[in-house]
């Protein structure tokens, strides 16, 4: 090979993440739909049930982590959908890095503008769901532990699905079956928070399911994206 | 010898678009890809640049397989394809700024000159969802004078262009040639110009 | 290897391979099967505690052995068509796909039917139903993408893709579910079905059963290879070995035209090489 230029890698991803950062900033209503969603699915299980704190109490983890799943599947699509049409995706592979490397920029800041919000308004959940107060720490960090996963498993369905039209029913056929353990530890920790369990062991999985799906799933998402550019 | 295509063979679906094809591209030269369409053009471009994997055949780039070395033939590759690629939320000024800080260009103050250049002078600063077709287009050309690769592999570079901004991409063309590099386009016209000889390769309909 | 696993002569292969292998699997599938189920549901004895209705076992395990063994077959298939670009192995994998989702809505199916009977309910979320109809859900998405996609080749190599995310997930679906099913074991029904899962079964029940597994296997393989001699006869349709199997010769104009047509495009390429 000739000489090659001098780009550090680093260089390279900064400037996606800028650039992704940038072009978030300007179209905000993306960004807060998904939330908006959350907080109205969330509310809405106290007119469904019935407002007694002792259900809601009860049953808030699973609610709020459903909701929680359900909400990021409507703000995925975004995750590779305007690139795929402006064509910034086809340049994303043709950047002088790997594309896993890119792949992970791009999971990276899609985790910071929509699980950083929902973290930001998990108090306002529990608040809502009368959540003990005991378990609202637990709550937060396992969204702060299972949010990469969503964002990481996310990516995948996405870059498999981008080129289809009707890719968003899709999209979630495909993801929530495969995020069913997350949910399973999710509530659990939260659940044994309640109790007054130790949560540590659900929580541990957690921590191991993200750091699994965030270096397994770049592998797939590159497969999934050279189908789909195609 | 700075592009080598072997027996390559494309298939999409159920029709060969081409089978056994071969390439060299020298430094100094400008292949046209010509045939009608459906004939497998940008299929052809996307297997160059690595995107598209053949059925049959390699692509080497001054000597090695392209796909054990994709990130160095990156540094040395510009390929504009069918979409522009420019992000619409950000102006035209922020696009350029992207792509010379990934291509390894240091730019000691904002394009300005490359923008006038291409005819956008006053458009800097307005997010180009605003611009048309033709004017973002134009900022995509743009970054061929933001480059520093050998190799350009330009999908249909003269659409939406206007006879100005022609004889403005037939001049720079021809500065890259001169430097030592190549280009690999494909357009619906003939390339008339002075400036430089074309080399071209036709692609035929097949059934 | 790589000339070996050419990707056009391959189909063809593989056809004929799978062609050669149909009745060995497809006889003994269906003797196997008749004397399986006649064993099973006619002579082995009735169950002291359930009676008759333990005898749907005789098709529910088998169904819900195989239809997790395919979707590991399934993954493996997709695994080798994204790996060496082997077209037999993605048109395998979609062979597969119908059939496992097929026998996992079995499973699912008897053993709601089996519910009945044993806990007064047709659904209990039980770990095993549960894991099954997760299974299904799968399945459902691999069919569901590659259907999605106009470009045939694309549609399975998507398909692929999610088979082997799958087959990654699904350990960890299975231990995910178990252990959810312990944690929220309150209702006596589910205890109740662990304690009825005692593995002592009689001999006179484990032969047939085993019988049935076996003959189940031989079934839906011989399902696969048929879809997959279909699928491979549907793509390839107009090239002349398919048109020779199925008989159908061509009116000779139209014959010699494709031949020459080919026979262009070889020229065709040469002159590529200016």
């Amino acid at each position: 090979m000739l000489k090659a230029n001098s780009v550090s890698q680093w260089a390279v991803v900064k400037q996606l993440i800028r650039r992704d950062l940038r072009v978030a900033s300007r179209q905000r209503s993306d960004l807060l739909n998904p939330l908006i969603f959350l907080l109205i699915v969330v509310s809405l299980f106290p007119l469904g049930v019935g407002p007694g704190p002792d259900i809601l109490g009860r049953i808030a983890p699973g609610v709020i982590w459903v909701s929680a799943l359900l909400s990021s599947m409507l703000g995925l699509e975004r995750l590779f959908r305007d690139d795929f049409r402006d064509g910034a995706l086809e340049q994303m592979l043709l950047l002088p890095v790997p594309v896993e490397i890119s792949v992970f920029a791009k999971i990276l800041v899609h985790w910071l503008l929509t699980a950083v919000p929902v973290l930001l308004i998990t108090p306002l959940l529990a608040l809502l769901l009368n959540l003990p107060l005991q378990a609202w720490g637990v709550l937060w960090l396992t969204l702060l532990l299972g949010t990469p996963v969503l964002s990481a498993a996310g990516a995948i369905g996405v870059a498999l699905t981008v080129s289809l039209n009707k890719g968003g029913a899709l999209l979630s056929l495909l993801l929530l079956p495969l995020l069913i353990p997350l949910l399973i530890f999710a509530t659990a920790a939260v659940e044994a928070a309640v109790a007054g369990i130790s949560p540590a062991g659900p929580l541990a999985l957690i921590g191991a399911f993200m750091v699994i799906s965030l270096t397994l799933a770049p592998f797939a998402v590159k497969a999934g994206l050279r189908v789909s550019v195609n | 010898m700075l592009l080598e295509a072997k027996q390559l063979t494309s298939v999409r679906g159920d029709r060969t678009l081409f089978s056994g094809l071969d390439l060299f591209v020298n430094s100094g030269e400008l292949w046209q890809i010509e045939g009608p369409n459906g004939a497998g053009k940008s299929s052809l471009l996307r297997i160059l640049a690595g995107l598209l994997p053949a059925q049959h055949g390699h692509v080497y780039f001054s000597g090695e397989l392209i796909q054990n070395h994709l990130e160095q033939y990156y540094q040395h590759l510009l390929f504009i394809g069918h979409k522009a690629a420019v992000k619409p939320e950000l102006t035209a000024i922020e696009n350029l700024e992207f792509y010379a800080a990934v291509q390894g260009v240091e730019l000691h103050e904002p394009p300005y000159e490359i923008l006038a250049k291409v005819g956008l002078v006053g458009l800097e600063d307005i997010p180009a969802q605003r611009l048309s077709a033709g004017q973002q287009r134009r900022i995509a050309l743009a970054r061929l004078w933001l480059s520093n690769a050998k190799l350009w592999i330009l999908d249909e570079p003269f659409t939406a262009l206007d006879v100005d901004g022609i004889a403005l991409l037939h001049s720079r063309f021809a500065e890259h040639l001169l430097a030592g590099g190549a280009i690999i386009l494909t357009s619906h016209q003939e390339l008339i110009t002075p400036l430089y000889s074309v080399q071209a390769l036709q692609l035929r309909y097949q059934h | 290897m790589w000339r070996w696993l050419h990707p056009y002569a391959k189909p063809e292969a593989t056809f004929s391979l799978s062609q050669k292998l149909l009745p060995w699997f497809a006889i003994p599938a269906v003797v196997l099967t008749l004397i399986g189920l006649v064993w099973g549901l006619a002579f082995a004895p009735p169950d002291y505690q359930q009676g008759e209705s333990y005898r749907i076992i005789f098709v529910h395990v088998p169904a819900a052995m195989w239809a997790m063994a395919f979707y590991v077959g399934m993954a493996i298939m997709g695994l080798i068509a994204l790996v060496w670009q082997i077209r037999s192995a993605e048109l395998a994998l979609l062979a597969i796909a119908p059939v496992g989702a097929v026998l996992t809505f079995i499973s699912l199916f008897t053993g709601a039917l089996w519910g009945q009977p044993m806990w007064g309910t047709w659904w209990v979320w039980d770990a095993r139903l549960t894991a099954q109809l997760i299974l299904l859900f799968l399945y459902l998405g691999v069919m569901a993408i590659y259907v999605a996609f106009e470009d045939e080749r694309a549609g399975a190599k998507a398909a692929s893709i999610l088979a082997i995310v799958g087959v990654i997930n699904i350990p960890i679906i299975h231990y995910s579910v178990y252990w959810w099913n312990t944690l929220h074991q309150q209702s006596t029904v589910t205890r109740a079905i662990t304690r009825l899962e005692a593995p002592s079964i009689a001999p006179e029940m484990l032969w047939p059963l085993l019988l049935n597994i076996f003959a189940m296997l031989l079934l839906s393989a011989t399902l696969v290879l048929m879809r997959l001699n279909n699928e491979i006869l549907r793509r390839e349709i107009h090239r002349p070995w398919a048109l020779a199997y199925l008989g159908i010769s061509l009116p000779s104009n139209e014959a010699s035209a494709e031949n020459s047509a080919q026979q262009d495009s070889k020229a065709a390429g040469g002159k590529h090489a200016i």
